[in-house]
């Protein structure tokens, strides 16, 4: 039992990072990570609400019905956010500043809704509590690496500390939109790398498998949904 | 009423300057996931669009007369449940009364209300102060830049599909590549329109 429990808290680390191998969460990944700070900021207040929304909706998951579940998660999800929304405001304004939009935007944040479906509403409360602490940290994580690949290579600074900023003239680019979508790829890449030489599945593309809507639409992506379900079918077979 | 060239300089700063997608990152996972042909990509993006003018519509007035000034940390949790309850309404509409529209449109409905476009256009409409005129036409300009980078990246795609890539690259990375450098080329726009 006790190493069940590790293996619920070590997943969202690293075997099922939620950036780099589930692709959840693009959006706040591709937007906040202009600074190393902005990553562990996004990343903690995510934790926060993966946490309780997890916790809630673990502890209701016999009382909402099913067919209005999707909406029920929501509701709690963005009640959740309101709070860590009106706490960071207060206690950490440049953070908040820095968020902008992203900070309530955490409500449509795949990652967390995705959990909910996929974990927390059908396992007990210890195991979501982990479940969603792993996957915050390895989000944090991530986000943090990003942040701070994009900052060294864009501003010259790591943390707002000067690094090679006197040596190197940074490259503004990283900071632009397009730094983003171009890290995001190479780290998607190399964690690729490594998954394939330990023998794990590699991401191909963004399908349905880690869609938190896919419960609810039978028909998107059709021709997608179905490769997945028959790897999936393999997989357990 | 706001003037000509208000609504003209927000169309162009939603479609091209302020992309939704290449500049402001929302809708990323669309862009991503349901770009693979052009057809489903202006599908998408219609329904998409549909969406963030009504929900832009309906947001408003119940921000500005209902939530406004006293109830202003409650946006984000009424905001979602509106867009849900617009999201269903329509889908329910649509399979009713204008059938062909839903069998073209209707798949992609369930997928938006989660989407982060849509709750983000509303939110910015009133971060920005917007009027309610300029609103609209923010939703339907951020909807049409949507709709363009979604089309255009489809067609970007088809090609990336031919092509000899390394094989470290396959699949979704070379796709983001794809991206940066197409949004590279939208930071070029910066500068048209104010």
């Amino acid at each position: 039992m006790q190493g069940n429990n590790l293996k619920y808290f070590t997943n969202g680390l690293i075997t099922e990072n939620p950036v780099l191998r589930l692709v959840l969460g693009t959006c706040p990944t591709l937007a906040v990570t202009t600074a190393a700070v902005n990553g562990i900021g996004m990343g903690v207040a995510a934790t926060a609400v993966l946490v309780c929304s997890n916790l809630a909706i673990s502890l209701l998951r016999n009382i909402i019905p099913d067919k209005v579940r999707i909406p029920a998660f929501i509701t709690i999800i963005a009640g959740f956010v309101s709070v860590v929304q009106m706490l960071v405001k207060a206690f950490t304004p440049s953070i908040d500043k820095s968020l902008g939009i992203f900070l309530p935007l955490i409500v449509v944040n795949c990652i967390i809704l995705a959990r909910a479906e996929m974990f927390a509403s059908k396992n007990s409360v210890l195991p979501s509590v982990l479940d969603g602490l792993g996957m915050g940290i390895g989000f944090t994580a991530t986000l943090t690496l990003m942040g701070s690949i994009r900052e060294l290579l864009g501003a010259g600074t790591l943390f707002g500390f000067e690094v090679t900023k006197p040596f190197i003239e940074p490259m503004t680019v990283f900071l632009l939109p397009a730094g983003g979508f171009f890290v995001f790829g190479i780290l998607i890449a190399l964690s690729n790398a490594v998954a394939k030489r330990k023998g794990k599945k590699v991401v191909e593309h963004l399908g349905c498998a880690n869609c938190p809507a896919r419960s609810s639409c039978k028909n998107a992506d059709k021709a997608s949904c179905e490769e997945i379900k028959k790897e999936e079918v393999k997989v357990n077979a | 009423m706001p003037s000509l060239t208000s609504i003209t300089a927000i169309l162009l700063a939603g479609i091209l300057t302020n992309n939704m997608v290449l500049s402001k990152f929302l809708g990323i996972c669309p862009f991503l996931g349901v770009s693979k042909k052009v057809n489903t990509a202006f599908s998408m993006s219609i329904a998409v669009t549909l969406v963030m003018v009504i929900a832009s519509a309906v947001t408003w007035p119940i921000y500005n007369y209902l939530l406004y000034p006293n109830f202003t940390y409650l946006e984000t949790i009424v905001f979602i449940l509106v867009i849900a309850a617009i999201v269903q309404l329509i889908e329910i509409f649509l399979k009713k009364y204008i059938k062909p529209l839903y069998e073209a449109l209707g798949i992609y409905l369930p997928l938006i209300t989660t989407n982060c476009a849509v709750l983000g256009i509303t939110m910015l409409n009133i971060q920005n102060e917007l009027t309610y005129i300029e609103s609209l036409f923010n939703a339907l300009a951020a909807g049409l830049g949507f709709m363009l980078s979604m089309v255009l990246f489809a067609g970007i795609r088809k090609k990336l599909e031919a092509a000899d890539v390394p094989e470290f690259l396959k699949g979704l990375p070379i796709t983001l590549i794809a991206a940066a450098l197409v949004a590279l080329s939208f930071s070029g726009f910066s500068g048209i329109g104010g």
